[in-house]
């Protein structure tokens, strides 16, 4: 039996003609921009802050935030996509492409783990970290990336849930297996095409 | 996001362990601490429900509703009572 | 002691709203009838779900404003930037139907055997469950001696207020305006600090029972003064409420 219809509510709205296909299935399109969490926001003061590339322990590479700000940075605009059923269109940030971060190391993995301040982690492939498809973002809609909202960098990979984008990212490890992160582990999709509606495991 | 306390999961782990749970007592299997589940410290509406030790800040349990079920990992606790034995 | 846990059932039912009153500009209280309900402890929230015509769904919990034997209602603030508070402040009216569940919680209640003195600190609308609290021992005739130390932005701001300045023998109303107060106010003025709360709250000594409630930032600082006021920390009882 499916429950009443609460006459008169609506929020997040349905797609309008003509953003059909930007949209996913399932996905209702968000005027704000939700803060989702699993824990207290970190604070790194900035001259802590490094980004690292790890592989079997090891940091291949890393950068300070005085070095990361000096590598070349884009400015993109995407849609996302979170798996509670919320998209954004045409967000506007500022990142390093992950292209960038990984080509200065040598290396043949297949997966990495994003890993970021607070224990939060996220498991995808090398090949949808690279081709131009996702940035270590800085910058949101002409700010610096707000706290709140993952500051002062998280990653950003657009063409999968927003879950992904770890925030607070400190760098990526390498793996040659791929293992799940944090909501891999709790049933949440290894990989997460939203096209797809790859939400859970077995999706 | 400002976090919230167990007292606003109290309908959610109604519906997984079939009682009222936030007077429960919890020990942190991290730290050591005990409290009642309504004084932990609970981050909504993420992909799921994450439930944290409020002395420690290390993940007590989270439950994530896949499919219309909810899955709970109690790992982050040594005990978890309701003080009704049985 | 307390009762730990409520045995029974919890599922979604369709109650209908029976009335809308408007409490102050952004607040109303929602009175519902509930077919099927047992009764419910004073402190206790219900869960409400609404759903849209293209099956979006949201919930949120609400505190319930009355006492037992009186009809089911809750009481709700409108958020800017809500997404269900405006529905409900705003849209919602009599004769509508909400689905809800409840009522929820066995650790925020009091009930008269659990003694006193009670010692309630309200944030903004913080105040519903312990106006439930209030009403309750109220009606259930309890002499326990109760302070409620209510912290609101304005003198507008303030929910039931008559009802609370009508409070006399062994309840004890105090209100703090944070954000401006109204010529020749006679009550406090700005936060509910430290000082302000060695004024007001019960001695450690005569083992009080505090319930705290209204904003995670506002309900951390009080909390935090009880415990470095003498209180021991299991007899803080808090409830957040989320942002600002």
């Amino acid at each position: 039996m499916s429950p009443p219809v609460s006459r008169g509510f609506r929020h997040f709205r349905r797609p309008a003609a003509g953003e059909q296909d930007r949209v996913p299935p399932g996905q209702y399109v968000a005027q704000g921009f939700p803060v989702l969490s699993a824990g207290p926001t970190p604070h790194t003061p900035l001259p802590e802050w490094t980004f690292s590339i790890r592989r079997a322990g090891e940091t291949l590479k890393s950068w300070t935030w005085d070095e990361f700000q000096a590598l070349p940075a884009q400015d993109v605009t995407v849609d996302i996509h979170c798996v509670t059923r919320w998209t954004k269109l045409d967000t506007m940030w500022r990142g390093v492409p992950v292209d960038t971060l990984l080509g200065q190391v040598e290396h043949d993995a297949p997966y990495v783990m994003a890993f970021s301040d607070g224990g939060y982690t996220a498991n995808l492939p090398v090949q949808d970290v690279t081709d131009s498809q996702a940035w270590v973002a800085f910058g949101y809609d002409g700010q610096p990336l707000a706290a709140e909202h993952g500051g002062p960098a998280r990653l950003l990979v657009p063409h999968l849930y927003f879950w992904k984008s770890a925030k607070w990212v400190r760098g990526l490890e390498l793996l040659d297996h791929n293992q799940p992160g944090f909501w891999e582990n709790y049933g949440y999709h290894i990989y997460g095409d939203p096209w797809r509606q790859q939400r859970y495991a077995g999706d | 996001m400002v976090a919230l306390d167990g007292n606003a999961i109290g309908g959610l782990l109604f519906e997984v362990f079939g009682t009222d749970m936030t007077a429960a007592q919890t020990i942190c299997a991290t730290c050591g601490a005990a409290a009642v589940v309504a004084e932990t410290v609970v981050y909504l509406r993420a992909p799921g429900t994450v439930v944290r030790c409020r002395t420690c800040g290390s993940v007590l349990m989270i439950i994530a509703q896949i499919r219309g079920m909810s899955c709970v990992d109690l790992g982050g606790m040594t005990a978890l009572d309701t003080g009704q034995g049985g | 002691m307390a009762t730990a846990a409520v045995r029974g059932r919890l599922t979604w039912q369709t109650a209908t709203v029976t009335s809308v009153i408007r409490e102050t500009d952004a607040v109303r209280t929602i009175e519902l009838e509930v077919r099927d309900w047992d009764g419910h402890q004073a402190g206790q929230h219900l869960d409400v779900r609404l759903t849209a015509e293209d099956g979006y769904t949201a919930e949120r919990s609400y505190s319930i404003a009355t006492a037992d034997d009186e009809p089911v209602a809750i009481t709700v603030e409108r958020l800017d930037d809500g997404e269900v508070s405006p529905y409900l402040t705003e849209e919602l009216r009599a004769g509508d139907q909400l689905e809800l569940r409840g009522p929820i919680g066995g650790w925020f209640v009091w009930d008269t055997s659990d003694g006193g003195p009670l010692l309630l600190v309200a944030g903004g609308s913080g105040v519903v469950p312990l106006r439930a609290i209030l009403r309750h021992r109220q009606r259930a005739g309890s002499d326990v001696p109760a302070r409620l130390l209510y912290s609101s932005r304005t003198l507008a701001d303030v929910i039931y207020h008559s009802e609370l300045d009508q409070y006399r023998d062994g309840v004890e109303v105090s209100y703090a305006l944070t954000r401006s107060q109204p010529p020749g106010w006679t009550g406090y003025s700005g936060r509910v600090d430290a000082a302000l709360l060695a004024k007001v709250a019960w001695p450690a000594s005569r083992r009080p029972l505090a319930f705290v409630c209204g904003p995670t930032s506002f309900v951390e600082a009080v909390a935090g003064n009880l415990v470095a006021l003498g209180y021991p920390a299991g007899r803080v009882k808090t409830e957040r409420f989320g942002g600002t």
